[in-house]
């Protein structure tokens, strides 16, 4: 899964499609995701990451990850 | 030590104008009701729970009666059994000195058993058997006549048993809210009423003591209870100049609306709804002005359910899973749907969460958890980001959702009153297979092993 290039994004969460002049606002985990993903790390190092960070267990945050990946894709942000 | 997690999520912002009528979002968190942790309540009585609070019954009942006490001298309030028929709640509107206003014979029953004596028990309705017409002569109840079959049903009766019957009528009108409710009771503008009134008092076996009129349910016109009365009380002053029966009482019914918001108003239920109070100067100010010398002044009895017990119930759930919608939309699945809060149908409920959630929020579908389409408790709703196991808090759900629920794929749950010192008592457990199958009966050919 990979942002599409132009995507704007800032690190209190506004996320900015220049394309379609679309602008999203995201919880602050979401922000960070994007962060990671702009920065081109893989599914697996960050799913690792919000492991070591955060309180959740890997099932939870699989199923969360699907649901966000769902989200960016209908939102028009992915590079599929 | 590891931050709070909150599953990630985004929310698109769209432009456009502002609703100049938006109102804050709330989402304070409902932790605890009546002092009772709803963690608690959970833990003991399971969810979902119906949860009510003896407090706020009473403190309805007292301030609704005052408003009427305060500018009418001789009130009396009956209170509407369908509304919420559990025993315990009945007996705090019975403690609190309501009579009982039931529509069938089995809440004939149910009130009688809750020690209300036989004459002050109001019954109405279309659907009054023979048997429970015959009890209620006896125990000289008011019986409020609703058709002719039943007019002449207890002329029959009354006489067959050689006891006469306190009786008044129901009457329907226009009082400008359309649809008319006129399918109860006898018309007013074209006649009926004043003809079945003739026959009443005619009738050597009936004693015609009131008039009744129940114009409709969760009423939002005060003007509309201003015609109604107007209207009741000519046919009780013509009661008195034309036949020599005056009547003791007038009986408004019920129909106050509660603070809940219906579905696609514009605003919500509690900027728009009138009080109770304004009910009441609409009503004593009409029936004061009319003309009845002070001291012929008829009782004024209130029939209302919804108004007094609406906001004093609550359905604490649990959420079952979070999906995403083939439109990308949020949605939630929860352990409680229209089968047990069946005012979901007609109200947009206040939910709130029962914990400390996060600000970031989502807009979500909520659905009950029947295998049916039509199973959504809200089509849309912004709440906090719900995860399996959490609580939610429905408010406003004491009125019909106790007696109007269903046992439909899933039993109904456990009903817990908190009573005045915040100590909390199950009044309904909570339904078993047992309890369900117990009025079944399986034919013997069906018992025996088949043989294939």
């Amino acid at each position: 899964m990979k942002l599409k290039a132009n995507i704007a994004t800032s690190e209190n969460g506004f996320i900015f499609n220049p394309a379609t002049g679309d602008s999203f606002t995201s919880n602050a985990i979401a922000a960070e995701i994007l962060g990671y993903m702009k920065s081109g790390e893989s599914e697996m190092e960050i799913k690792k990451k919000i492991l070591e960070h955060y309180d959740v267990e890997l099932n939870q945050l699989e199923r969360d990850w699907d649901d966000y990946m769902l989200q960016l894709k209908e939102a028009n942000l992915l590079d599929l | 030590m590891k931050q709070k997690y909150e599953r990630p999520t985004i929310r698109k912002m769209n432009t456009g104008l502002m609703n100049k009528f938006g109102t804050r979002t709330d989402f304070d968190p409902v932790e605890a009701i009546d002092g009772v942790p709803v963690k608690s309540l959970v833990e003991q009585y399971g969810s979902p729970v119906f949860v009510l609070s003896e407090k706020q019954i009473r403190r309805n009942y007292q301030a609704a009666v005052r408003s009427f006490k305060t500018r009418y001298p001789k009130v009396q309030f009956a209170w509407s059994y369908k509304t919420n028929y559990l025993n315990a709640v009945c007996r705090i509107f019975h403690q609190e000195g309501s009579w009982a206003e039931v529509v069938s014979g089995f809440e004939y029953h149910k009130a009688l058993g809750n020690g209300v004596s036989g004459n002050q028990i109001i019954f109405n309705g279309p659907d009054k058997k023979e048997a429970d017409l015959i009890l209620a002569i006896e125990n000289h109840s008011l019986i409020h006549i609703d058709h002719y079959d039943e007019l002449y049903l207890l002329i029959d009766v009354c006489k067959r048993i050689n006891k006469k019957a306190k009786v008044a009528i129901r009457v329907n009108f226009d009082t400008g809210v359309y649809p008319i409710w006129d399918r109860f009771g006898f018309n007013y503008e074209n006649g009926q009423a004043w003809a079945a009134i003739n026959k009443i008092v005619a009738a050597e076996h009936l004693e015609l003591v009131g008039l009744h009129c129940h114009i409709g349910t969760f009423m939002l016109s005060t003007t509309a209870y201003s015609v109604a009365a107007t209207k009741l009380c000519d046919l009780a002053m013509r009661c008195k100049t034309e036949l020599q029966n005056p009547v003791q009482y007038l009986d408004l019914g019920g129909g106050f609306p509660s603070i809940n918001t219906l579905k696609g108003a514009y605003l919500p239920g509690v900027d728009t709804v009138p009080s109770v109070e304004d009910f009441a100067e609409a009503i004593t100010g009409t029936i004061l002005n009319f003309g009845f010398a002070a001291d012929e002044l008829p009782l004024l009895i209130l029939e209302s359910g919804r108004v007094l017990i609406d906001d004093a119930g609550y359905l604490i759930g649990s959420v079952l899973a979070n999906k995403r919608l083939s439109d990308g939309r949020r949605a939630t699945i929860l352990d409680f749907g229209i089968n047990i809060l069946f005012t979901s149908n007609w109200y947009d409920h206040k939910i709130s969460v029962a914990k400390e959630a996060g600000q970031y929020t989502e807009e979500t579908v909520l659905f009950g958890p029947l295998c049916m389409n039509i199973d959504v408790v809200r089509e849309s709703i912004t709440l906090p980001l719900l995860e399996r196991g959490d609580q939610v808090v429905v408010h406003k759900v004491g009125a019909y959702n106790m007696t109007q629920w269903m046992q439909f794929i899933n039993m109904r749950p456990a009903v817990v009153l908190i009573d005045m010192q915040g100590k909390s008592h199950q009044i309904r457990k909570p339904e078993t297979l047992a309890y369900l199958e117990m009025m079944e009966e399986v034919p013997e050919y069906l018992i025996k092993k088949s043989s294939f």
